[in-house]
């Protein structure tokens, strides 16, 4: 962390003192850790704001006897954790959704699973709780038993209060859960006059699993399986993100190679996830024969994942301590050449995407999201670089192989659709010469070093750029290897909210091409 | 033997309507660089739908059951006054092309009153859509179908055809004015990329697609069959108005054989094109297709100008 990017940190230090704020400072392994008490909970946000920083996740814990709830804030290169703790028997703060629209759905999250109040919250509907499970039982407290108690159906969830437009010609169109087409289910409701939309409003937790639950009481080996099962699509930046957090409360360091390893196999998985995507969004204003070849070439790109990592997806190819699988001087030369072959294709089929007048017709201007918006929702990933985020985990919180591969941050301003598309483009190209590098460079070694038991209340945070975006993932283990907390923060989490706001002043039938450019995950954010 | 071949010619209307549906969607594969399904596929289709059960909304009245027999009916009955493969049938003598217009406004306005009928929001959005669309729509067919009829001093299509045949091949701007529009309105009524999308799932994107959202079974199969023959209509339309040479007008085996011939080549020609520019062009924004049909009633009516001033006075 150099010298300026941790300014915004000492500056944040001193105001708090001004404000007879106290702070004990400590860290947990580089991330600076600053607790204070829970009524500067809002305050202190409130000053991290004024130093420009972002809101990168909030979560909470339940320690004996208390809560304890954390915060991390980044600016530029330097994320700070921020903590406090109330009693179990007062379990309320003040809340920081206030300060940080992007903390709202977070908050709503927390107060669903562990029954804490946040004062003055905007909105405080429940949010991933639909009728599961009983109005005052709360699953991630610890006396709630780790099978819940699930009844054969789940009651409709029919009392939800979901905003209403009101006026002539006012009306509503309430579009899922269930959606034609394989994807997840999420539910939207719109208000619309005509066909313009006035206001949408996003109701997820369908696809909820209770997998922060279901982590508590594994092992190492067995959190990295879950962690790969968050989000299909993200299943090695998930786990790797769960890794790292478990590797630094372990105090272990991985291989060289097993970390060239992990860059590969993440940005393969960045590579595959943006072809489907780019193929995607033209065949949602009706341009098929981009998904074709984008479809074609993903396929390609999955035979060969197959074929040298044993799973098309890459899933439980990263384990605690290593990597599970690993490339011989031969493979590294056929996936070389593989480099080649999809930058000839890709040579080919972005110019027909580019000149073509008719797709750019529909997709400049459309689902327009600005740069203040953008900020103010934390938008990370291909979201927040469109709109002008500046932020990409692989430069900002570098960790081995990316802190010797040179890259350029693919980075736009222009807010819509055309653009999340084509930052998805450069990234794949910024993947490629990434890739190129790791195979040229890729040191040996063991692919895995021994797991080590970590200390009774050791914590790790692993922060990953998956193709969503920034995955930061929080980490704590009781004693005896078992996981007490597991919360991985998906991109999507603070990149949802930013739809319901890239929707506005659209019309109607631009919003399945809208919602495309976004892509959040619906697995990833239920969770 | 007049109203045998008319009904014949219908029979094959309602017959290879399917067909040509199978050979644009095989054009497209090709074009995608795909492997493309049968020929036959969209028959596989309608025979997998009649002999499902099909679901109706508990809220649905008698309207939403009626609508794919009055659909079908009144497709029907547009493909008996549309010359196919000979002129001068005696269906086509009783009905002319502003009785034509008339059954696709009927089919279209049982279509809408069905969307809206169940209560959906996307049944009622795609109504409001199609209504929008047709209200454009059909001023410019009109617009382009006055041009021939001025032309040949007939509304009746069997004449229109006798007398573009008896000119031999004359460049009339008029003529070519109208055949732009009539293509234009063609891919708009038939809901082609880009004013509609056949192909997708998407429900909020939707129009004609949206309004059908609810239909199973038989109901479904109707409907898209008539869909089917509608496409081939407008198909049919432009390729015998405007380039009718192969049509018989004698019933002699010959004559109709290669009437058939010629109308199924100018067919496949012409959903080639269609095919070709549903790979090339993306769907256009909702908002976008009035200009579009603007246009094409800006065709229309430049047809109508240009017959005025050029090809009266003379």
């Amino acid at each position: 962390m150099s010298h300026s990017e941790s300014n915004w940190q000492t500056g944040l230090l001193e105001q708090l003192k001004n404000r007879n704020i106290p702070v004990e400072t400590s860290a947990v392994s580089a991330m600076p850790l600053w607790k204070i008490a829970a009524e500067h909970w809002r305050g202190a946000a409130e000053l991290a704001e004024r130093q420009s920083a972002r809101w990168v996740s909030g979560w909470a814990e339940q320690r004996t006897g208390q809560y304890e709830l954390n915060t991390v804030f980044a600016r530029s290169r330097g994320y700070l954790l921020l903590r406090t703790t109330v009693p179990e028997g007062k379990a309320e703060l003040p809340s920081q959704a206030t300060v940080y629209p992007a903390a709202n759905r977070s908050e709503r999250h927390t107060q669903d699973m562990f029954g804490i109040h946040f004062l003055e919250h905007p909105d405080n509907r429940p949010w991933l709780r639909h009728k599961a499970w009983k109005k005052h039982q709360y699953p991630l407290r610890k006396d709630f038993p780790l099978a819940g108690e699930p009844e054969k159906v789940t009651a409709p969830d029919m009392d939800y209060q979901f905003v209403k437009g009101r006026g002539a010609g006012v009306y509503e169109i309430p579009v899922g859960p269930v959606h034609a087409g394989i994807i997840e289910p999420g539910h939207f409701r719109f208000q619309a006059v005509g066909e313009t939309v006035l206001n949408l409003e996003e109701r997820l937790g369908y696809v909820h699993k209770g997998i922060e639950k279901n982590a508590e009481g594994r092992t190492a080996e067995q959190l990295a399986r879950l962690a790969g099962r968050v989000s299909g699509d993200s299943t090695v930046a998930h786990a790797w993100a769960a890794c790292q957090a478990m590797e630094q409360a372990a105090g272990m360091t991985i291989t060289p190679h097993a970390a060239f390893i992990r860059g590969i196999l993440t940005e393969r998985e960045r590579i595959a996830n943006h072809m489907g995507d780019i193929g995607a969004i033209c065949n949602d204003v009706g341009f098929a024969f981009a998904q074709m070849q984008f479809t074609r070439l993903r396929e390609l790109w999955l035979r060969n994942n197959k074929q040298f990592f044993a799973h098309r997806l890459l899933m439980d190819c990263i384990v605690p301590g290593g990597v599970s699988c690993s490339l011989t001087d031969e493979a590294c030369k056929t996936l070389q050449q593989e480099l080649q072959a999809l930058k000839k294709e890709l040579g080919e089929i972005l110019p027909a995407l580019d000149l073509n007048s008719s797709l750019e017709d529909r997709l400049l201007t459309a689902g327009w999201l600005s740069e203040e918006t953008a900020a103010a929702f934390s938008a990370v990933g291909y979201v927040g670089r469109a709109s002008g985020q500046d932020v990409d985990a692989r430069r900002d919180a570098p960790c081995p192989p990316y802190d010797r591969l040179n890259f350029k941050v693919a980075l736009e301003n222009q807010g819509d659709v055309a653009s999340r598309l084509w930052v998805r483009v450069q990234e794949i190209f910024a993947s490629i010469k990434l890739l190129a590098q790791m195979l040229e460079q890729l040191p040996e070694g063991e692919t895995k070093t021994a797991w080590q038991t970590p200390a009774a209340d050791s914590e790790g945070i692993g922060i990953i750029e998956g193709w969503r975006g920034e995955i930061v993932t929080f980490v704590r283990f009781t004693e005896n290897n078992q996981i007490a907390r597991f919360y991985p923060r998906d991109p999507s989490v603070v990149n949802w909210p930013t739809l319901e706001k890239i929707v506005m002043n659209n019309i109607v039938p631009d919003f399945p091409v809208c919602n495309k450019s976004v892509n959040g995950s619906y697995s990833g954010h239920d969770l | 033997m007049n109203w045998l071949m008319a009904i014949v010619q219908t029979g094959l209307f309602v017959i290879l309507a399917p067909l040509l549906t199978g050979w644009i969607k095989w054009c497209k594969c090709r074009l995608q660089n795909r492997r493309a399904p049968s020929l036959l596929q969209p028959y596989r289709d309608l025979w997998k739908l009649t002999h499902k059960q099909p679901v109706v909304a508990e809220q649905a009245s008698w309207l939403f059951i009626i609508t794919p027999y009055v659909i079908f009916s009144a497709m029907i009955l547009a493909a008996s006054t549309v010359p196919l493969i000979a002129v001068d049938l005696p269906t086509s003598a009783s009905a002319d092309v502003i009785v034509l217009v008339g059954f696709f406004a009927l089919a279209r306005f049982f279509q809408a009153l069905a969307g809206l009928d169940i209560g959906t929001a996307f049944g009622g959005m795609g109504s409001s859509r199609e209504m929008t669309i047709s209200s454009l729509a059909e001023p410019a067919m009109l617009m382009a179908v006055f041009t021939l009829t001025m032309a040949a001093s007939t509304t009746n299509l069997s004449f229109a055809i006798g007398f573009v045949l008896d000119q031999g091949i004359v460049l009339r701007p008029s003529f070519v004015f109208a055949l732009f529009a009539l293509i234009l309105i063609a891919i708009a009524e038939t809901g082609r990329i880009p004013v509609d999308n056949p192909a997708t799932h998407l429900e909020l994107t939707m129009i004609h697609e949206a309004m059908i959202l609810e239909y199973s079974g038989r109901h479904l199969a109707l409907i898209e069959w008539a869909s089917e023959v509608k496409l081939m209509l407008y198909g049919v339309l432009i390729a015998n108005i405007f380039f009718p040479w192969g049509i018989a007008q004698q019933f002699t085996w010959s004559a109709l054989g290669d009437a058939l011939l010629s109308i199924v080549a100018k067919l496949m020609l012409l959903a080639l094109f269609l095919a070709l520019s549903e790979t090339l062009f993306a769907k256009m924004r909702l908002f976008r297709v009035q200009e579009y049909l603007s246009f094409a009633y800006l065709l229309g009516l430049l047809g109508l100008l240009s017959h005025i001033i050029l090809e009266v006075s003379r």
